[in-house]
């Protein structure tokens, strides 16, 4: 078999681990290669900040397949390699350690890395106990020191920083979250449903500040470990271990020094093709037009990086297969499933159904009668509902969708 | 290890020896059984690991819990016998069990 056939696929994460199974399922006839460079099989990234940073999940729970599977698929794991640069022209990449490999198609799942926190760039960032979370390795660190009577603090109100606060909180750590912004989850979400966050967090024991800058650490004489968190606003925080949430960064690089097109995020089609035609890119690091929004548009979302994989596994095997699935995130804090559909960006007018104070509730995100977005607590039913209601663009009657007493279903029909 | 039937919904059967302390959509999935997409995880929040429990299955098995109720309501096709496979799990008491699987997940 020549390299002419070879599959090479870097990064092993979600997008990257579906899209070489899938390029079997869909009659790759050579070689397949996944390349990643963390040791572990791919594993499923949201379980890090909610069960696996429990200890209610294993490491074999959290494989998104057995080695086995890739056995079955005839997939070639090279797993702990790091990809140094790609050469476009002779169709090859080098590893750090200098070995190369020919592809006929290469493809790009390199995801992303934390965004790092400038305040902690001088020092505490290297301290045993300042930690991002994104890795299996970055969480087994974590779990160290996450021992109950500890002090956490948390830098960042978003997902990761509010699922890590949910759970620290039941191991029976003392928290406290940091948000820069007036309220927490500000980019994703409405004040309302921001403030019924910090309210079920508060009511959970957690000391969270908004409106707060960090901007310094205090460590200890050996330079060692991180006591104090520094605050715009003077306040010192004393502590035992600091997780840092503030955001991802597409990893990029790879490709940008290819002459890629990429901009915040490697620009692809919809059906995941760069602007190298033997080139794909599937997942957090890409950046896609996005036929129901009419933009380009980069999620940092688990069913998008499955479904763009798909569409870039089937489209290399000549079965072209655009990507227009709508957008959905799921966010488990405490008692709370939270789910989430579609962009809430441009929207006029929100409409709320059901009860915040019963934990129930969905908060519909409108433009006129279209529903971008919606936000469902403890609503299931209804979340499913609301994926057709994005993504088919159905007319609702804003009056009628806060009406709690119609079935949402019975609304759709109308 | 206990044997799980999967049948793919234009009938094609595959027995597989279930490893104790999987779950069913894991099986499915590490036996590269088309039919299962299984979006979340296993995480109870996507329907798309939606299977048919054959008798006597269905009431052998453990009850699913409100989360996996409600999850199921939402499914394409539910039937009385649905079940979300992420949600059941290998033991040495579902030696023979037998899913069937949908048309369709999404």
């Amino acid at each position: 078999m020549s390299h002419h056939e070879v599959l090479l696929v870097v990064g092993a994460g979600h997008a990257g681990a579906e899209l070489a199974i899938q390029a079997r399922e869909h009659g790759w006839p050579g070689r397949i290669v996944l390349v990643g460079d963390e040791p572990a099989l791919p594993y499923h990234r949201p379980p890090l900040s909610k069960g696996y940073l429990s200890g209610e999940a294993t490491l074999d729970s959290v494989a998104l397949k057995s080695r086995a599977t890739y056995d079955k698929a005839g997939v070639e794991l090279m797993l702990g390699r790091r990809v140094a640069s790609i050469d476009r022209h002779a169709a090859r990449v080098t590893f750090i350690d200098g070995q190369a490999l020919h592809y006929a198609t290469l493809a790009l799942a390199t995801g992303g890395r934390p965004r790092r926190l400038p305040a902690a760039a001088e020092g505490a960032e290297q301290a045993d106990n300042f930690h991002y979370l994104r890795t299996l390795a970055d969480v087994d660190r974590i779990r160290a020191r996450l021992v109950h009577g500890s002090r956490l603090a948390i830098v960042g109100g978003g997902y990761i920083g509010l699922e890590v606060a949910a759970v620290a909180t039941r191991m029976g750590l003392t928290v406290t979250v940091l948000e820069a912004a007036d309220r927490v989850l500000a980019r994703v979400t409405a004040p309302r449903v921001s403030s019924f966050y910090e309210q079920v967090h508060r009511q959970a024991g957690v000391d969270l500040r908004t409106g707060v800058q960090v901007d310094g650490f205090a460590l200890d004489t050996a330079r060692r470990l991180v006591t104090e968190v520094h605050c715009s606003d003077g306040e010192r925080v004393r502590t035992d271990v600091v997780i840092a949430g503030i955001g991802l960064v597409p990893d990029t690089d790879l490709a940008a020094a290819a002459g890629l097109d990429v901009e915040d995020g490697i620009l692809v089609d919809a059906c995941s093709r760069t602007s190298d035609p033997a080139i794909f890119a599937a997942g957090d690091c890409t950046r896609y037009e996005s036929p129901l929004y009419g933009r380009r548009i980069r999620l940092e979302s688990v069913p998008n990086a499955l479904e763009q994989a798909r569409c870039a596994a089937a489209t290399l095997c000549g079965k072209e297969r655009r990507h227009d699935g709508v957008p959905w995130f799921w966010s488990d804090q405490y008692d709370l499933k939270m789910k989430m559909v579609g962009l809430s960006q441009g929207h006029d007018r929100l409409v709320l159904r059901g009860s915040i104070e019963e934990r129930s509730f969905c908060a519909f995100y409108l433009q006129g009668s279209r529903v971008l977005a919606v936000d469902t607590v403890n609503r299931i039913p209804e979340f499913m509902l609301s994926k057709r209601l994005v993504a088919e663009r159905l007319p609702v009657d804003p009056e009628r969708l806060a009406d709690d007493s119609v079935p949402l279903k019975n609304q759709i029909a109308a | 290890m206990p044997a799980l039937t999967v049948i793919e919904f234009n009938g094609k059967e595959h027995r597989i020896d279930a490893e104790v302390g999987k779950s069913a959509m894991q099986v499915v999935i590490d036996a590269m059984v088309p039919g299962i997409m299984a979006d979340c995880g296993g995480a109870c929040s996507c329907a798309t690991c939606h299977c048919y429990v054959e008798a006597p299955w269905a009431t052998r098995l453990p009850e699913p819990v409100p989360a996996e109720r409600e999850m199921l309501e939402c499914a394409l096709d539910p039937q009385p016998n649905s079940r979300l496979s992420c949600q059941i799990r290998i033991t040495p008491h579902t030696e023979g069990l037998v899913i069937r699987l949908p048309q369709s997940q999404v």
